[in-house]
Parts: C-alpha cells; structure tokens; sequence
C-alpha cells in the first residue's frame, strides 16, 4: 500500500505571494499589429462589397469574404498554428497561379480572338448602327440639344438649323416641325436659347451621348441624326433586327442574314452566301482548340521537331552556362587568385545588360555582310540562314547571357562547402580533379539542381531569345509557320498571333498544354534530384 | 486601470470596422495614364513586351498617338479643349497601338480618338473596335483622292486621313547625278559603282532574313504581279489572290536573277536595321524607302535626290504601297460625343493638317496643304505624288495571312531557291490559311 501524503499548507502566517508575472513580452505589439492586420483585411471587404453588389459580381463578392473569413479565423484564434505559416503564401499562389491558370482554361474553350471578342448583341447593335448612310445631297444642319425635362435623362429635343438654307427646325423622335426664327435665340446660325428649354452644355451633350445618339428625326428620306456635340445630319440605315428570329434583314431588298458556322465563329450570312460583316462574337467551342491543336496536319508535323530541338536548346543552355559558369566560379574560388573582385565583376556584365537589348544587339552582330562577327573573325557565314549556323547562334548569345548568374550561384554554393572536407580528401591522398569530382561536385549538385531544374523550364520557355534574335529563321520556303529556330513557344505565338489576327482561344489551349509540358518535365526532374539529397 | 489586451482587440477591431463601413465610398478606381513605354525584362513569362497595358487617363477626351505624331497632336488637342472648355490628354503609346486599342477599348479603358495606318481598319471593323465617321462629301473632295479611298472600307468611311506615305527611290547624287528611266538602269549605275568600289551596295533593298513584301511590292508589280484583285466594288477581294499567279512569278524570277545567287544586288543582309543607315553613310547608290528617312538621311549630310521608284525596262510602271494614317473614333469611348467633334470639325481644317505637318513631317492628304509644303519642299512633293501613284495596302483581314508568307518567300528566293516552285507553293499555303480563317 502506498501512502500518499498531501502536503498540509501551512497555516497562513502572512500575505499569499503574489501570483510571477508571465513573461510574455511584445505580446501587445504582436496582439495591435495582428487587429490592425485583420481590420484592415474586414474593412477593406466592407468597402469593396458596396461596389460588387452594385455591379452585380457574386462570384468576387463571394471570394473577398471567404479570403476575409479565412484570415479572421487563421489568426485570430490561437490553433490552427501551421495554417498561420501556409495562408499567406497558399492565397498568393491560388491569386497569381491557379487562377490565371483557371482563366487560360476557360478561355481555352471558347473562340475569343480578334473578331470575336464581343457578345453577339453588341456586335448586332454595332452592325447596325454603322450601316447608317448619309443621304446623298442633304444638308448639314447646325444642332443644339435642349430638353424639357431633366439634362441627363431627357426627354431631349434638337434644334437643328439647316447650314443650307439658315431654316430652324425642332426635331424629336415624333418629326421634324419648322419653328420660326424669332421663337428662339440665334447666335451664329445656332439655336442659344428657347423659351420653356433648358440648353445642354458641351459636356452635358457628352455625358448623355447614349441617349442623344439614339434620337433619329425621321424625315422623308431617312432621318436627321445627331453627329458630335453641335452637328446632324440625315441619313438612312435599312438593316434591321428581329430577335426572335436572329435575323438582320435588309429592308431596301428584302435579304436575310442569318448567323452561319464558319470555322470556330458564326457571321450573318444571306442565303447566296453573302456576308453581312465581318464581325462575329464571342461563343464556347467546347474542347475545339484542343482537338485543333494536337490533330491539325501542319501542326502535328512540326511539333516533334520543334519539341526535339526545344529540350535541346533547353538541355544545351542549361549545360553550358552551368559548365562555364562552374569553371569560372572554381577558378575564382581559389584563395591564390589575385584581382577576384574585379573578374567578379566584370563576368558579372553581361547579366546586367537588359536581356532584350543585349539579344538585339547580338542578332545584329550575327549580319552576314556587315556584322561584327563575320568582319572580326574573316568568315562568311550566313548565321541566320542556315539551321545549323543559327542554332549555334543561339545557343551562343545564350550562353554569353546566362552564364553570369550560374557563375554567381556556384560562386555562393562552392563557399558553403566546409574547405576541411577538401583537406581531409588532399591528406587521403586525392589529386585536384578527384577531390573535384568526389567531394565538391556532388556537395554542389545538391544546391544548385533545383536552379538547374528552374532554367531548364526558364529555357524550355525562352521566347525572347529565340523571337528577338532570329524570329525564328531559317524558313523554309514552303513552311513559313515553323523555322529552324523556333522552340515551343515562340511557334504556338506566331500561330496564335501571327497572321489572321489573334486567336486568344487557340493560343489558351495550347498555353494549357505547355504548362502540361512543362510541369511533367519539370516534376520528372525534381525527382530524379532527390537521389542528391542522401549524398548529405 | 490596466485595460486588458482582449478588450483593447476588441475596441480597436470595432474602431476599423466602422471605419471601413462609414468611409465606405467606392471611388470609381481613377485609371493610371501609362506610358506603355516597351519596357521589357527578360523574364520566364513569354510575354514579348513585359510591360503594363495602357489604359486611359481621367480626361474629358482622350487620344492615343505614337511618338511621332504626339508632338503635332498636343497643340490642336489643347487648342480643342480650351475652345470648347474641356480637358484633353494626349497619350503617348510607344508600341503595339493597335493591339492595345483594341483589348482596351473591348475593356472599356480605350481613348477615345487614335492615330494608325489605314491598313488596320479590317481588323478594327472586324472586332468591333471604330465607329464610321460621317463627313460630308464637300468636305472630303478637299483630300488625295486615294487617301479617302484607302480609309473607306465597305462603303464607310472610318478615318480621316492626314497624311501618305510610300516608297520612293533615294539616290546618291555624287554617284548617280540623274533620276534613273528604270530599275535596271539604276542597278547598272549601282553596280558599277560597286566595281568601282565607291560603294559597298548598289540598291538598298531591305529584306533581311525573314524578307519584307511591303518594300518588295514595287519589284511585284513592275512584273505585272498582284496581291488581290478588285470586287467590282472597289474593294479587294480575299477570293482573288495574285500570288502563285504568273506576274508573281514573273517577280519572282527577276527577284531570283537579282538575289544571292545572281548579281548580289538584292541580299537579305540588307534589313530594316541598316538598310537607312547605310545609305545615309555614303555606303550605298541607291535605296528604297518612304518618308521616315528623310530625317537620317539628311542629318546625314550626303548629297541626295529623290525621284518616284521606276519600272523595270519593258515592264510596267511600279506601283509600291500607300499607306494611309488617318484619326479613328473608338466604338466604346466614353465621349463619343467629343471624338466625332474633335476629328469631323477640329481636325478637319487646314490649320490642324498644317500643324500635323510640322509636327510628324508626313507627306499631307489634305490638298491644300499638300500643295502649300510641296511648293518649297521638293522632296515632299515627290512622295505624294509617288504616294498617289501608288496602290493602298490592302485593309481586309486576309491580308494579315498575307506578309508573312510572302515575305519570307522572297527572302528564301534571294537566297537561292527555286522561284517558280517556291512562288507557287506560297501562294498555296497563303490561300489555305485564308479559307481556314473564313
């Protein structure tokens, strides 16, 4: 049996101690900054509210407060400790990563490009607002709005004075009625001032520019129109609309237009095939542009060619700036080295030029006839007009430009390794190269392979270096989509935006495809890293 | 008294609360006046200009113009704002104007009037993105008459033109004292004073690796090629396309004995980047070019002339391009109102086309003024008329299909391979990707 014995307080014989303080310094500092945080994060969700509701936009209405909730409940609370940590950085990649993502997706289903980037009844309106035809021989007429009611509601009248013929005209949309001159003020042939109307201001005319425009006076031959702030004029429009039956009929000749397919966009068309405009909208392809993208002849042709020489371009990029940089660092690294802040920032240069600049000088000093490397050298190769010699140009200038920061990183990487691990190999007996390949190499390989990994996908993606440098040449005289140069991307943007205008939805989908790409690439790359990892 | 952490939280979360609900004004979001200065950086978002989309500033009428023009546009704008008592901002869009104006204007932030080059209206009517314009016709008889038809697409009128520009032969007085009948004699002049090794070229004509149709078009025509024919209408018809037809490759034949692999004179060393700035440096007998190098070639201080660019012997007369740049009215402005005014009655006068003389020293579309400069500035008096001996570039959306290909085609001729085959399959591959586009 145990026994266990309760400590007896002693009788009280004075005061009881007073209670330590906890010692929980800067907690009133941390406690202010984190309501100011959360305030700040309610208060700016509270102003933004007034206007989503009044433009309508649930979705975002929606977002701001989960986003609002999540903070609130994150911090405000003492768990949920690693959601403190991840929160911030989570929100920021769903904001500039999954949603762009998202976007492109969406937009990858749909047609949106140059000639559809409207709904189809602002394109209807459009058709037939700009079908108006001035009637041919009528006058001008100097126009001053007025209105009896309210400046920016109307209802507006326009009092037109001819520049023909000085008659004063009222015009509403019931008629035109001839009013004499002495009713109202003429200054300059224009109407200053009626009894009973209120005259708009330049501004007020402009501010009510949607409702004046849509005032037409008929007349006998069409209908006085108003024409900036102070003109009209007469002209006559015959297309007209009915929703109903989607139809845009041409009253002079009685032709129908009805929307038909055409590629991945509908144009009214009348029944002998004739367009009415070129003008199309916006409408959802469903997975078109996918489909479009991997089976389309020309494009499937290309692609293992140019995907080939991508990873290509990418590998050898990678490998010898990495090559260079890494000689260039271990040369430098050594304590002998006299003058290494000064090589240091030379070799630092041609990182600091601004890339689109130093590729537009390069592709000049690759001219045949009067560039800098064929007058330096004595040669005469044609750089951009043969696919091997461009190549190489490309990986060159490339090179010229990246080695720098691999230079800069091995630099960093090759101090971090302790030097008496390289002691211990020299007394077991390694020569230079060994120790080289043995103990520094690896020890490196496990910094910088995640940075390898980065410009190899940077690389895969190098648009500039291939766009401003050759374009992508050499063409081939019957293929002028895919050059000799071209990589991934800069063939999926000259058949996005190339010719025919834009095709935004086309060059989503295949955006959406690369990021596949790539991401695979990448994600097959990171693994084959973590064997590094067990090296430490 | 020591207020307890909790319940200064709780009074300092309520304060902002408050605040937040009481100041709750949702200020329209006032847009930044950028500069869309082509700032670029080479980073791993393919994007070909890295910088930030242009969107319009807080005025009561806003233009968008490149630097060329800015300078002439600001004082007619201003002389507009005060005259009617507005503000007025002139915004200076370095590159890709018409790119930017048409994703902007779809968004709602575009300006409300534009400079551009007539060739953009296919596309611009295409997405919607201008309004016709509706000047008078008196008032339009006072314009080049090829100017006002290059603006007119489908029978409306959408710019108002102030200026052409097109292509005229320059040549080097020292070497080549008189304007030469046609091409060939000037290639003669030209080669013999490469023999002779006072010049490095004998003809400036840029093309560099991916070739350049805009400058070969005289070449084009002279052999009786053609990019599209005409709808009885008068506008080009996308169904008529003239390359892979008999005068293209006639061109192409004569490009072929002209190129790499014949008499060197055409060479695709010779591109946009230096094609000027050889013939401003004595380099070079003769070059082709339009009014934007006058500047340089002047600056330059060599003796030169210019003459209208000449056909080959026995061919026909060589037609270049004219390009038409007219103000546009944007479909979405927010002052449409201000915008009509602005181009139909502030721009439409001989004062405002004078001053956008001054300013962008383009050759003038307005008569009047056309006259008045060409009467004390020879030069300019030979680009207009060359300007109204030429064709308007084609304005419909198919021809977009059209320079690349084509380009490239003669790029790929002066470098030695078959003209006929080359031609013909050009014009295949150019017709196909019109049927797709529609």
């Amino acid at each position: 049996m145990v026994a266990t014995t309760t400590p007896t307080r002693p009788a009280s014989t004075g005061p009881e101690p007073a209670p330590t303080p906890v010692r929980r310094s800067g907690t009133t500092t941390a406690l202010i900054a984190k309501v100011i945080g959360l305030g700040l994060v309610l208060g700016l969700a509270i102003a933004i509210t007034p206007t989503l509701v009044g433009q309508g936009r649930w979705a975002f209405l929606a977002i701001v407060w989960v986003i609002a909730a999540l903070a609130l409940l994150t911090y405000a609370g003492k768990r949920a400790l690693p959601a403190k940590y991840i929160l911030p950085g989570t929100l920021l990649l769903a904001l500039f990563v999954i949603y762009p993502v998202a976007m492109t997706a969406k937009a990858s289903t749909t047609n949106f490009g140059d000639g559809t980037r409207q709904s189809q009844q602002e394109t209807v309106v459009q058709i037939i607002a700009s079908s108006v035809v001035q009637t041919p021989d009528a006058p001008r007429y100097t126009m001053t709005v007025a209105t009896e009611g309210s400046v920016t509601d109307g209802p507006f009248t326009l009092f037109l004075v001819s520049q023909a013929d000085q008659s004063v005209f009222k015009g509403t949309p019931e008629g035109l009625e001839t009013i004499s001159p002495r009713d109202v003020t003429l200054t300059n042939n224009a109407v200053t001032a009626a009894p009973g109307y209120t005259i708009l201001t330049p501004q007020q005319v402009n501010a009510a520019n949607a409702k004046i425009n849509d005032i037409a006076v008929p007349t006998e031959r069409g209908a006085i129109r108003p024409l900036g702030i102070r003109q009209a004029f007469e002209g006559t429009t015959t297309l007209k609309y009915d929703e109903a039956t989607d139809t845009i009929t041409d009253t002079q000749n009685g032709t129908e237009y009805k929307p038909v397919k055409s590629g991945d966009r509908e144009y009214y068309t009348s029944a002998d095939g004739k367009r009415l405009s070129d003008q199309s909208w916006l409408a959802n392809v469903g997975f078109d542009n996918f489909q479009r993208a991997l089976t389309d002849s020309t494009i499937r042709q290309d692609f293992i060619k140019i995907f080939i020489w991508t990873v290509v371009f990418a590998t050898m990029s990678v490998a010898t700036t990495f090559l260079l940089g890494l000689g260039l660092a271990s040369t430098l690294n050594d304590p002998r080295m006299k003058g290494q802040r000064l090589y240091r920032s030379l070799l630092l240069l041609p990182y600091a030029v601004p890339g689109f600049i130093s590729l537009l000088v390069w592709s000049g000093f690759f001219n045949k006839d009067f560039g800098l490397i064929n007058s330096l050298t004595g040669l005469d190769i044609g750089w951009f007009t043969s696919t091997f010699w461009a190549r190489t140009a490309v990986v060159l200038t490339n090179l010229w430009m990246g080695f720098p920061y691999m230079f800069i990183v091995c630099t960093g990487a090759l101090q971090a390794i302790p030097s008496d691990l390289k002691e211990a190999a020299a007394i077991d007996g390694a020569s230079g190269f060994t120790q080289f390949r043995k103990i520094t190499f690896p020890l490196l390989l496990v910094t910088v392979a995640p940075l390898l990994v980065a410009t190899f996908a940077f690389n895969f993606n190098n648009y500039n270096a291939i766009a401003l440098l050759t374009e992508g040449a050499p063409f081939a005289p019957d293929n002028p989509a895919a050059g000799g140069t071209d990589i991934l991307i800069s063939y999926t943007m000259r058949l996005a935006f190339g010719a025919g205008g834009a095709q935004l939805g086309f060059a989503s989908a295949i955006s959406v495809l690369l990021f596949v790409l790539t991401g695979v690439i990448a994600a097959i790359q990171f693994r084959a890293t973590r064997a590094l990892e067990d090296v430490n | 008294m020591r207020i307890s952490p909790r319940v200064l939280a709780v009074l300092a979360g309520a304060t902002l609360l408050t605040t937040a609900c009481g100041g709750g004004d949702t200020a329209t979001p006032s847009a930044s006046s950028a500069s869309g200065d082509a700032s670029a950086s080479a980073s791993a978002a393919p994007s070909s200009t890295g910088s930030a989309a242009p969107v319009r500033s807080n005025a009561d009428l806003v233009i968008w113009t490149d630097e060329l023009k800015a300078a002439a546009v600001k004082p007619i704008a201003a002389k507009f704002g005060t005259d009617n008592g507005i503000t007025v901002d002139v915004q200076v869009i370095s590159a890709d104007l018409q790119a930017n104006f048409v994703t902007a204007n779809a968004a709602g932030n575009g300006p409300d009037v534009f400079t551009g080059a007539h060739d953009w209206i296919g596309n611009l009517v295409q997405n919607g993105a201008i309004a016709p314009l509706q000047i008078s016709a008196d008032k339009l008889a006072g314009y080049a008459p090829i100017s006002v038809a290059a603006t007119t697409y489908q029978s409306k009128l959408y710019a108002l033109p102030f200026g052409f520009e097109s292509l005229a032969l320059y040549r080097n007085t020292a070497i080549a004292p008189d304007a030469p009948k046609t091409l060939d004699d000037a290639i003669k002049v030209g080669e013999a004073a490469v023999k002779a090794g006072k010049v490095e070229s004998a003809l400036n004509l840029q093309q560099g690796d991916n070739g350049d149709a805009y400058h070969m078009e005289p070449v084009l025509t002279s052999m009786g090629g053609y990019l599209f024919g005409k709808t009885s209408a008068g506008d080009y018809d996308p169904k008529d396309l003239g390359v892979g037809k008999e005068g293209s490759l006639a061109a192409a034949k004569k490009i072929y004995e002209l190129g790499e692999k014949g008499s060197k004179v055409l060479r695709r060393s010779i591109s946009a980047d230096n094609s000027i700035a050889l013939f401003a440096g004595g380099k070079s007998a003769f070059l082709v070019s339009g009014p934007w190098a006058l500047p340089d070639v002047q600056k330059a201080g060599i003796k030169y002339a210019i003459s209208p660019v000449p056909g080959f012997a026995g061919q026909k007369p060589a037609k270049p391009f004219a390009g038409v740049q007219g103000f546009y009215v944007a479909s979405k402005g927010k002052n449409q109102a201000f915008a009509q005014e602005f181009v139909a009655n502030a721009m439409n006068t001989e004062e405002s086309m004078q001053a956008m003389y001054d300013g962008a020293k383009i050759p003038p579309a307005m008569n009047a003024v056309a006259d008045k400069v060409g009467a004390d500035n020879p030069d300019v008096r030979v680009f207009v008329e060359a300007a109204k001996a030429g064709d308007p570039m084609p304005a419909i959306p198919a021809m977009s299909e059209v320079w690349e290909p084509l380009g490239k085609a003669y790029s790929a001729i002066i470098g030695g391979a078959d003209p006929t085959t080359t031609m013909t399959s050009t014009g295949k591959t150019i017709s196909a990707a019109i049927a797709k586009t529609g």
